[in-house]
């Protein structure tokens, strides 16, 4: 499959997430929040041949336009990213991802003795480094792996 | 100093740092001047886990303000027993008094329990994260015994663990001081306090052996080595017993080399050294009446 076949199959409305790194296209859903129990129609291209990434993950997710905000935690773990919005089967709008400051409620802190991991009602929030995470609670520092903290529930 | 919250040494400037001990100073030099600071003044103190010096001092400090404390008592005689949050628990707290004083066995508890209420919330120890308080009562015992300029400090024992050196890190950082943090490889300084270290630009080296930095210091602050931090009790032995200090270890230090330590102690400072020129670690102790008195007259 090339990319010009991908852009071939196209969709109606919703948001085509592409130049996801190879394997991470379930962290992709995750971070936005797609378990396929609300319905959403969601194709995945995983490992796709790319010329800039070697492989490549492809996202589409059919009626359901990405924030900004959702777009920019997307750079933890697909820092090269590129967003189309689609509307009425017409890119609408091409967003890139940015690193924000911190996010909240989308990791989980890998301490297992940080409050955030208790029965507590509080969200995780992270503050976003250079090269990697910060616990705002607990200070727990993360660079690698990242994606394994990507909360499931 | 002017903070809703106390909750890490490194919310703290030298500035405010400073505020606090020359406070503190002027109460140990002449505490019935402060007796009826605070006289309306009830502080909560709910400690989660065990404490005798940091809960009790705190207690001494407000009563000595003229102020009161009510005591959540026990985890067992508590609430939390059955099953109510923190963030529960500190927000019913809040509505009785007019600060809490908070130790938790969990990282960002302080953190969390500030989110949840209106009143002033003092960190007095997050499992393994920070224990700020304890830093201004140890940096009011550097400044009286070795001063806070051109100084050099040594910290040995359970660095990764030690929230006491967490924090003194942290507020060390904002003087002109050299650090050398002496420790197992297994218990060296947690990530997060090397990476805001290293941020700082401090001045900062890590050793094994204590003999390679003893002879240049003005301060050696000694930490428990914990049981539990150890796979099996021999490892324990035999790392511990590296790092204990007594009297004749200190021969190789400076005359006017300061030993602290935040207590409670096992064995890693022997008690034949209580009896030298060097020992300062009761008076640091005595110390947490005043500075905490000092704290909580800037925050209530």
């Amino acid at each position: 499959m090339t990319d010009k076949q991908l852009r071939v199959s196209k969709i109606e409305n919703g948001t085509v997430i592409d130049h996801v790194p190879g394997g991470q296209a379930l962290n992709v859903l995750a971070i936005v929040g797609i378990d396929g129990s609300g319905g959403e129609q969601v194709s995945v291209g995983m490992n796709v041949p790319s010329d800039r990434l070697g492989r490549k993950d492809v996202v589409k997710i059919e009626d359901r336009e990405l924030s900004p905000e959702e777009v920019d935690v997307l750079s933890l773990i697909a820092p090269r990213a590129t967003i189309n919005i689609v509307r009425e089967y017409e890119v609408s709008e091409k967003l890139r991802v940015s690193r924000p400051e911190r996010v909240v409620g989308v990791l989980s802190c890998p301490n297992a003795n940080c409050i955030t991991t208790e029965e507590e009602p509080v969200e995780s929030s992270f503050e976003v480094l250079s090269d990697g995470v910060r616990c705002g609670y607990c200070d727990t520092i993360v660079r690698d792996e990242i994606a394994d903290l990507i909360d499931n529930d | 100093m002017r903070h809703d919250h106390l909750i890490g040494a490194n919310q703290l400037s030298r500035a405010d740092i400073e505020a606090v001990l020359d406070r503190a100073a002027e109460i140990d030099a002449d505490p019935s001047a402060f007796a009826d600071a605070h006289p309306d003044a009830l502080l909560g103190l709910c400690f989660f886990e065990p404490s005798t010096r940091t809960r009790m001092s705190f207690d001494t400090a407000i009563k000595r303000l003229g102020g009161d404390s009510v005591d959540m008592g026990t985890v067992e005689s508590s609430s939390v027993k059955k099953g109510e949050s923190l963030a529960d628990t500190v927000r019913v707290i809040a509505g009785y008094t007019d600060g809490i004083v908070l130790r938790h066995p969990s990282e960002g508890a302080a953190t969390m329990a500030a989110e949840f209420v209106d009143v002033p919330v003092i960190n007095a120890g997050d499992g393994a994260g920070q224990h700020p308080t304890q830093t201004l009562l140890d940096l009011y015992t550097i400044r009286e015994n070795a001063g806070l300029d051109d100084l050099t400090v040594g910290v040995m024992g359970d660095l990764k663990y030690g929230r006491t050196v967490h924090s003194l890190a942290a507020a060390l950082t904002t003087f002109d001081a050299r650090m050398h943090f002496v420790s197992p490889e297994s218990l060296r300084l947690p990530r997060n306090v090397r990476f805001d270290l290293h941020e700082s630009g401090a001045v900062v080296k890590e050793h094994t052996d204590l003999d390679d930095v003893l002879g240049e210091l003005d301060v050696l602050y000694v930490t428990r080595i914990q049981r539990e931090r150890f796979p099996d009790e021999n490892e324990y032995r035999e790392v511990a017993g590296e790092y204990r200090i007594d009297a004749d270890a200190l021969d190789a230090a400076r005359d006017d080399l300061t030993v602290m330590h935040p207590l409670p102690r096992v064995d890693e400072i022997a008690s034949n050294v209580d009896e030298t020129d060097h020992a300062h670690y009761f008076e640091q102790a005595h110390n947490g009446v005043p500075v905490r008195m000092a704290l909580l007259d800037s925050m209530l």
